[in-house]
């Protein structure tokens, strides 16, 4: 039997030490992983644990992270709860396995420290990782601060593990900003922790010698539709059982969490949507607008993929104009939660001017002054009534001014 | 025997993660299972087993792959059991000629016809000893 270990009910965590306590808490049964910066520390708490008898488990050391990603995969079809952690270059070698974990329907849970894909090469933080495993079948959580990240690493075992989901889950948190952060979190005990996460339960384990079953079927053009089909029908389905899990959390916590978060949105007229730690710069940005006469909100995507459309669009539907921040270069198209965020707003008949705003690259600060700027935009396309800014631009990029579709070009 | 044509489930009837069990409630082997279905369909080249030539020395059935060699027990002229190669189970052989590379006899007893020659012609045609002029 594991070791208690003595929490205060206040502790001073930066994301990573809050993600490493919650895999311990969930008593995760095997981590495979290679250790990559700034997720590093995840892992490394995780073994230290194991060493020290905190949990009880399996620690896998591999040689790169599609060994650990497979790894996690032979783990979990064997019926095992298993987790692992990775950031940016070792989250791009494993998006192979990550198909097989998801086609497979394997309940793994990943703590992404979100990182700047190379090259150039870059350890800071922006979304490149969490973009490219966008179609992969998982669920994406994003946390914007330490607590966050262990409130959604605990969620994340038990949307996982439902028996209407068994689909594998990241919770993404931004490398340095959150990850190596210290903020002070409120963790739950290690007993609150576990019963909240709940006993592993397996379906069709590999180990379950009585009843043998094989993994990894070749479906061709006969099968292989259908079964695609069945994963994104789990998908679009599981902001249910998110929906379930986070009230379930509430009522032990006192912390909300909704499936689209939002921030002075009941009287805003124009919005900022952000995902990760710019949520909370664009809060108190909202709130200086505020005070300049701009009626400014700020909105962020809980879940990435579920991508949360209906409660998107209802939560963006008394706002003239809307700025999506995308973290991540979109290398030749409007970005990625741009483009979500328009067609949730198109879907449900709205027709609020929406531009998009790329920032943050390989850790590039983005300031309260920033989204600030953003806001001051949206105000001007919200009295034009018309778009009157370029469609993209770029926030805090050195050299004369790049943007793209200006009006009237 | 089933193919993939013949059982063609619906998206919302199949086990998820493409899970295949091998056994069925009551212990019996699943249609899942390459027990009962066929799993060769994509064969184009197929080997053709000669019991006259052969010598039952088994080196085809330790090689293949499948475990596509039909054995029987018979009783040999010295008394002792022996296994003997009776054919192929051209529901699970995919075709790879391994057993051909490995058969020792002078002339093969297996040789690879294409899969739409009919045995019986594979083995009027067999290559004959050449008789060597004195």
């Amino acid at each position: 039997m594991a070791e208690k270990y003595e929490l205060k009910t206040k502790e001073v965590w930066d994301g990573n030490t809050a993600a490493s306590h919650a895999l311990r808490q969930a008593q995760v049964d095997v981590v495979a992983a290679y250790p990559i910066t700034p997720s590093t520390p995840i892992v490394q708490n995780y073994s230290s644990y194991l060493a020290d008898g905190y949990v009880d488990g399996e620690f896998v050391m591999v040689e790169s992270e599609h060994s650990a990603m497979s790894a996690c995969v032979g783990a979990s079809a064997a019926g095992g709860r298993v987790a692992t952690a990775t950031s940016s270059q070792g989250y791009a070698l494993m998006v192979e396995v990550l198909y097989q974990a998801s086609g497979m329907r394997l309940p793994i849970v990943m703590t992404v420290v979100n990182r700047a894909l190379a090259s150039p090469l870059n350890i800071h933080g922006d979304h490149g990782d969490l973009y490219l495993g966008r179609d992969a079948g998982w669920i994406h959580l994003i946390a914007n601060n330490p607590q966050e990240a262990y409130d959604m690493t605990l969620c994340a075992f038990k949307i996982a593990e439902d028996e209407d989901v068994r689909l594998p889950v990241t919770t993404n948190q931004d490398g340095f900003l959150v990850s190596h952060t210290a903020q002070i979190v409120e963790p739950l005990d290690d007993e609150t922790a576990y019963k909240f996460v709940g006993d592993y339960k397996q379906k069709n384990p590999m180990l379950d010698f009585d009843h043998p079953v094989t993994y990894g079927a070749q479906t061709e053009e006969e099968w292989h539709f259908e079964h695609k089909a069945r994963q994104h029908k789990a998908l679009m389905d599981s902001p249910k059982v998110i929906e379930k899990v986070f009230a379930e959390f509430k009522e032990l916590t006192g912390r909300e969490y909704k499936l689209v978060e939002s921030h002075n949105m009941e009287d805003a007229e124009v919005a900022i949507v952000a995902m990760g730690s710019n949520y909370e710069t664009a809060k108190i940005a909202a709130d200086e607008a505020r005070k300049a006469g701009i009626k400014a909100g700020v909105v962020c995507p809980r879940s990435f993929r579920p991508f949360p459309i209906k409660e998107m669009a209802e939560t963006l539907k008394n706002v003239k104009a809307i700025a999506a921040l995308d973290r991540n270069c979109p290398m030749g198209t409007i970005g990625a939660l741009h483009n979500e965020v328009a067609g949730a707003i198109n879907a449900f008949g709205q027709n609020a001017i929406i531009t998009g705003y790329i920032y943050g690259l390989g850790g590039r600060d983005t300031t309260v002054a920033h989204n600030l700027e953003v806001f001051k935009d949206l105000a001007m396309n919200a009295e034009a009534g018309k778009r009157v800014t370029p469609l993209q631009k770029f926030i805090n990029l050195r050299g004369p001014e790049l943007s793209f579709f200006k009006v009237g070009e | 025997m089933a193919t993939p044509t013949e059982r063609l489930e619906n998206w919302d009837e199949f086990e998820i993660g493409a899970v295949l069990k091998s056994f069925d409630e009551n212990g019996n082997y699943s249609r899942d299972h390459s027990k009962t279905y066929k799993v060769a369909d994509w064969r184009v080249e197929k080997p053709v087993f000669n019991r006259d030539i052969c010598i039952d020395c088994d080196m085809c059935w330790v090689a293949c792959p499948d475990s596509c060699f039909i054995v029987e027990e018979v009783v040999n002229k010295r008394g002792k059991k022996q296994a003997n190669i009776v054919g192929i189970d051209y529901d699970h052989c995919k075709g790879c000629a391994v057993c051909v590379e490995v058969c020792p006899t002078p002339i093969k007893s297996l040789l690879m016809f294409p899969e739409f020659e009919d045995n019986n012609n594979a083995l009027a045609n067999w290559p004959k000893k050449e008789k060597k002029d004195k």
